[in-house]
């Protein structure tokens, strides 16, 4: 189980009179296995939302809850990627991927089982003893995503997890993405400004408008899909190709658009 | 001004003719009798009776001998600093009311020289070994402290989010994810506190000691034997010297492993 619940959040940063409002009346329930995307121009309060999720900030008013409990702090039952890896440097792939299973103080030969299966999920097990430097953006990704696989968490929270990376990179971990999402389905949280990859891996689409940020509209792109019959296709370009996949990319874009000032979204 | 870098050759080059001139004009000071060769030994006798320190005993001891019972003392100090200090850093950039408590009490003591602390070292150590120990601790202790908190404060705030999410303890955090990601600064700090501690230690043997090199300077002052007490000098510059030559070794190793530039 892992449902996540906003309730009229407020976040404002600074003081409490005269602080930046940054989030206003937030509202949003991810259920259980659903993949919800939240897109938005950059500052409008998006990250924020994951990072209240996280439990790394606190709401200003309302709650954030996750499977009916308030976030107080940060657990492994909501796994974080982020966008600039945050890999520990001094560690090697298999002991960034084991540290959260040792936290758990799980016996030594659970842990080999499951960063195993973990290394091979992700295709790392050639990289396992390699340190984070050595590796490029796409595989160092690859391991922050397996370190939160591991933990087996409830909820997914992944921040702009494929902003840092180059176009054809960011494509195969796309697609990446979704396999996992077969095999392994999870509830996701998932924050970027890239419209197409939110259509292209989301059942649902938040648009958030400029500060301070509100959930303007969320769209249904499960329905779609399935009518669409989009997971017919393996690579990420046919479905981008497709006039239901055009339609629903551009009434995102529209949306965005309206937000007075908004530019490069 | 240079602004195309030396060539190693050329730096060697500039060194060695800054070394020449110094000792030229030392030589020539006491050669034409500007300074009273009493008061200021040429460089060949100071060189003569570093050589002849060497192996025959001053104030009960070669100058190996006193160097060795001085390094001693030395290391005690510099690694009660490093042992106390770096926990403690770690623990006061992680802990903030442990910051709270110890950082007032910290910055007044830390602006007291070494030195000051010899009438009390004497007081409570006599000749023992403790009060030179207490001296180049005052000394080494303050980089350690300050370097490992610093190092341990300004961890990437990411990193942290990352080992709290992953349901780390305080205990592994600070051994895991702050010791790991403060050893390039705790060992930048290590560096200043060899330095500092090795500068304490003359200072403490000239007033509390039965041994070493502080101690053989003051024999000789007191003999008038200026050579001996500057090659008393020479060895503890030379010394200090190699301490950091070997520090800066280590140092660069450390960073090379980390796939950083040296």
């Amino acid at each position: 189980m892992g449902s996540i619940r906003f309730d009229k959040v407020d976040k404002v940063f600074g003081p409490v009179s005269g602080g930046v409002k940054a989030l206003d009346d937030i509202n949003l329930e991810i259920a259980d296995k659903e993949f919800v995307a939240i897109v938005g121009p950059s500052g409008c309060g998006k990250t924020t939302c994951l990072r209240m999720v996280a439990g790394f900030e606190p709401p200003s008013a309302g709650i954030v809850s996750v499977n009916g409990k308030a976030v107080t702090e940060p657990g492994p039952d909501r796994a974080v990627v982020f966008q600039q890896f945050a890999l520990f440097p001094w560690k090697t792939v298999r002991e960034n991927i084991e540290l959260g299973l040792r936290n758990k103080n799980l016996p030594k030969a659970e842990r080999d089982g499951l960063v195993a299966g973990a290394l091979k999920l992700m295709n790392l097990e050639s990289h396992a003893d390699a340190f984070p430097h050595q590796l490029s953006g796409g595989m160092q990704q690859r391991v922050a995503i397996a370190r939160a696989y591991v933990l087996d968490p409830e909820v997914l929270l992944m921040d702009e997890p494929f902003g840092a990376l180059d176009a054809q990179t960011r494509v195969v971990m796309q697609e990446e993405l979704v396999r996992l999402a077969r095999v392994n389905p999870r509830t996701v949280l998932f924050i970027t400004h890239a419209v197409e990859e939110a259509v292209y891996l989301a059942d649902r689409v938040a648009i958030m408008t400029r500060r301070p940020g509100r959930i303007k509209e969320v769209l249904d792109i499960r329905s779609v899909r399935q009518a669409e019959s989009w997971d017919r296709h393996e690579r990420i370009e046919d479905v981008m190709d497709l006039e239901s996949f055009v339609h629903l990319r551009t009434q995102i874009w529209k949306s965005l658009r309206e937000e007075k000032g908004a530019h490069g979204v | 001004m240079q602004t195309i870098p030396l060539r190693l050759s050329e730096k060697w080059a500039w060194g060695a003719l800054g070394l020449v001139g110094f000792i030229g004009l030392w030589a020539s000071l006491s050669a034409f009798g500007i300074v009273p060769r009493q008061f200021l030994p040429s460089p060949l006798d100071v060189l003569t009776r570093f050589i002849h320190l060497l192996t025959n005993p001053f104030a009960g001891a070669t100058l190996p001998q006193h160097l060795a019972s001085s390094f001693q003392r030395y290391a005690y100090g510099v690694l009660l600093a490093a042992f106390i200090g770096v926990p403690l850093g770690l623990l006061m950039g992680w802990f903030r009311w442990l910051d709270d408590v110890v950082t007032p009490l910290f910055d007044g003591l830390r602006f007291i020289a070494p030195i000051a602390w010899v009438p009390f070292a004497a007081l409570w150590f006599g000749v023992g070994i403790g009060g030179p120990i207490l001296i180049i601790f005052a000394g080494a202790f303050p980089p350690c402290l300050i370097n490992a908190y610093r190092g341990a404060r300004f961890v990437e705030p990411r990193l942290i989010e990352a080992a709290r999410m992953l349901g780390t303890g305080h205990l592994r955090m600070i051994l895991e994810i702050l010791l790991p990601a403060a050893t390039p600064s705790i060992v930048s700090g290590l560096r200043v506190s060899a330095g500092l501690g090795w500068q304490s230690l003359v200072g403490a043997e000239l007033i509390v000691a039965a041994a070493g090199v502080g101690f053989m300077m003051v024999q000789a002052q007191a003999n008038v034997a200026t050579p001996t007490v500057m090659a008393g000098m020479v060895a503890i510059g030379l010394v200090g010297m190699a301490i950091d030559v070997m520090l800066r070794q280590g140092e660069a190793w450390l960073r090379r492993r980390r796939g950083l530039q040296a």
